[in-house]
């Protein structure tokens, strides 16, 4: 595996290899001092187009408890009106010497287009609209562990709700959790959906809350009612929201999931703590693990995990 | 006789059909054909055996980029790219800046072809004033200083009202308004051609009905006004069936085209190079048939090249930020012929004689070659295969899709009022 961009492109025997990987990261985040040398001398370059501080914190606390060196480019909006196009900033860090980039941008395609200009691995941290694969491996690691489904998610059901459209987590984890084998439905208006299609589509929570074993809940932005694409985010949370009187209906067992950061009120209108199924914070955990198994497949060739750093 | 051109052993392919004679130009205008043609006075011999010989072709769809983005091309590269394609003439776009709206610009442009001497550059004027759909350029003005073709291309024009009374006006004059067919607000933010691939690769899409709306909104105008138009680009299925039951009705509907859109699909964009963007975007195989059929049997009048150069660090952007376009000039009879299946003379026919009438260039180009006739000619080996090596290009640019396939056919010679501008495959200046 040189690089890790997309689910597809990683392939379903790369997914479940990262999965059991992440179980022995999981195993050193337990230990007293969580760090082994594995990726020492490495360097890994977070180039982070867009803000985020969740995904770049978690890639940054993977790098170091591999014992890799970490370097932040945080690029502001203002520098690149200034015209250093794509290629020369990649470019620029490459000839620095980095063995990775993690690299979040508001276009969707630039870890592909990155591979022209830089040898070195590239993991991506959300490309716009179209993939966010360590979501995706959080996600499944998670589902993995809560519902106690190491060998495969087969007749799981699955329900992604939201604006499935605009989103990069649902379209990594639709193809992460159909490639384990569970069922997958999405949620939402045809308007916040992509135009083609090729899973089953319930019109409402209500059609799928009795009977569901995940709840994925997406975020719903206020962007979207300027463009005509939902009238109001109440109408929106009136056939789409978790509810309180939804979330009585739900099966014990169900997980209730949220990529985070939340719209209280919106997609979700009950306070996590008071759903017993809520991983929420589970999946942010798992997030340290799932990306230090990406890190470490893809740049610890021959070291090994026993040893504490 | 001055300036003698001896072509021998080719066959020649015009509009009157195909027969293998020898071919002697002098003083710019075709003298003799006959078998067996002794070339012992001739300046230049050009031994086409085994090639056609045809009327050079014509594009009418070109972006020169001069004035205003010399730096992706200038009037002189893109002629010389033009002359080695096997062009004698092209159409140039008026998306230039300022805009051909003006006399003054359009003379410019003229002027600049003039002085480049490598290819007839005919300036189209836009339809509306800068190219923002509000207010009409000064079509009858244009039209006396030689403009024959208008367009807005890069945007259609938008307001149904205006796009009437441009048709309207345009129907005294002896002109032809030509429309690049997208409703904008259909197409908002989008990279590649809206449909599977789309949804699967994250990138907004440009549904085929932006396209089919305004094709069927300007055939209906026409229907009421009279006035003829011209279709450019046209890339959809559906529109190739409104052009088809236009044109079985008997409107004065014409259609263009692009090599790219008779072989290249959305599939392309999996890797998100931005050579393969492009407006209108490449779309499914379904529709490159539905255009090959078209061109096939006569729905679509003529290949055009829709070249758009584009400098190399503007098309390194990311996807949704690069600009849309290819080249084309140089890779034209290339793609064609290894893509279409048609008659050879129905395909010299759409690069040629068919867009030079459209282009109201008929008098000089696409002329049958015959004594008397201009000398507006090229020469090219129809079974020659061969790769396009960028480097090699005329183009000042290099955004082209065509890197490592196969094309069949290549331009030897192109000949322009009786003067080589290209020679063994070089240009001459």
């Amino acid at each position: 595996m040189k690089h890790f961009r997309s689910i597809e492109e990683t392939g379903a025997d790369g997914l479940v290899r990262l999965l059991d990987l992440a179980d022995h990261m999981a195993e050193v985040n337990r230990r007293p001092n969580p760090k082994v040398p594995a990726l020492r001398g490495k360097t890994v370059c977070n180039v982070f187009f867009e803000d985020s501080t969740r995904t770049r914190l978690s890639f940054e606390m993977a790098a170091k408890r591999l014992s890799a060196d970490t370097m932040n480019f945080a690029v502001s909006q203002s520098s690149l009106n200034k015209g250093e196009s794509l290629r020369d900033t990649i470019e620029t860090i490459a000839a620095m010497g980095v063995d990775a980039f993690v690299i979040r941008h508001g276009s969707s395609g630039v870890p592909w287009q990155v591979e022209q200009w830089t040898n070195a691995a590239v993991i991506n941290a959300g490309d716009g609209w179209h993939a966010h694969p360590t979501q995706a491996l959080l996600d499944c690691y998670t589902i993995r562990t809560a519902l106690d489904r190491q060998q495969s998610f087969d007749g799981l059901k699955i329900a992604i709700v939201g604006d499935v459209k605009h989103s990069r987590v649902a379209r990594s984890d639709i193809a992460a959790f159909t490639m384990l084998g569970a069922d997958v439905t999405l949620v939402a208006p045809r308007t916040l959906l992509p135009p083609f299609v090729d899973v089953p589509v319930a019109i409402g929570l209500d059609d799928v809350i009795e009977n569901v074993d995940v709840l994925y809940l997406l975020r719903m932005q206020n962007e979207r009612m300027t463009e005509s694409l939902v009238p109001s985010l109440r109408e929106y949370t009136s056939r789409f929201g978790l509810t309180p009187e939804r979330a009585r209906r739900l099966p014990e067992h169900a997980l209730i999931m949220h990529p985070g950061p939340m719209n209280r009120g919106v997609e979700i209108a009950i306070d996590p703590a008071e759903l017993p199924g809520a991983v929420i914070t589970q999946q942010v955990t798992n997030g340290i693990a799932v990306r230090m198994a990406v890190l470490f497949e893809l740049l610890g060739s021959g070291s090994n995990l026993e040893e504490n750093a | 006789m001055s300036n003698q051109i001896a072509i021998t052993g080719g066959t020649v392919i015009d509009q009157t059909g195909e027969r293998r004679l020898d071919v002697r130009v002098a003083d710019g205008s075709v003298v003799e054909l006959a078998a067996g043609l002794s070339s012992s006075d001739a300046d230049h011999v050009i031994d086409a055996s085994g090639c056609v010989v045809s009327p050079g072709f014509v594009d009418l769809h070109t972006h020169l980029r001069e004035p205003g983005k010399e730096e992706a091309e200038t009037i002189e590269t893109g002629s010389r790219a033009a002359a080695r394609g096997g062009y004698t003439c092209v159409v140039a776009m008026p998306n230039t800046d300022p805009t051909q709206d003006s006399v003054s610009v359009v003379e410019f442009v003229r002027r600049q072809g003039e002085l480049a001497g490598l290819c007839d550059v005919r300036p189209s004027g836009s339809i509306t004033i800068g190219r923002q759909g509000e207010q009409l350029s000064p079509l009858a003005e244009l039209a006396d200083a030689g403009v024959h073709l208008f367009t807005d291309d890069g945007d259609g024009v938008q307001d149904p009202l205006l796009m009437r009374r441009a048709l309207e006006y345009a129907a005294d004059l002896d002109i032809v308004l030509a429309q690049h067919c997208e409703v904008k607000r259909l197409t908002e933010g989008a990279v590649m051609h809206e449909g599977d691939c789309c949804s699967r690769f994250g990138l907004p899409g440009w549904p085929s009905l932006a396209e089919e709306l305004m094709v069927h909104r300007d055939i209906e105008l026409v229907r009421l006004t009279g006035a003829p138009i011209h279709i450019l680009h046209l890339s959809t299925a559906g529109g190739v069936d409104l052009v088809r039951s236009a044109k079985a009705d008997g409107l004065p509907v014409t259609a263009e085209a692009t090599p790219h859109h008779i072989c290249l699909t959305d599939e392309l964009l999996a890797g998100y190079s931005s050579l393969y963007k492009v407006n209108p975007p490449l779309r499914t195989m379904a529709d490159v048939e539905a255009v090959r059929a078209g061109l096939a049997d006569g729905t679509i009048d003529a290949i055009a090249t829709d070249h758009a150069p584009h400098a190399p660090d503007t098309k390194e952007q990311p996807l949704d930020q690069a600009p849309p376009g290819m080249l084309g000039l140089e890779t034209a009879l290339g793609v064609s012929l290894a893509h279409l299946d048609m008659p050879l003379a129905d395909i010299v026919a759409a690069l040629s004689w068919k867009p030079a009438a459209i282009a109201g260039v008929a008098d000089a180009h696409g002329r049958p070659i015959e004594p008397g006739e201009p000398a507006n000619l090229v020469v090219f080996d129809p079974n020659e295969e061969w790769q396009v090596q960028p480097a090699l290009l005329a183009s000042k640019s290099r955004n082209t899709p065509f890197v490592g396939i196969d094309l069949k056919g290549k331009v030897k010679h192109t000949i322009l009022n009786g003067t080589m501008t290209v020679k063994a495959g070089e240009a001459t200046r």
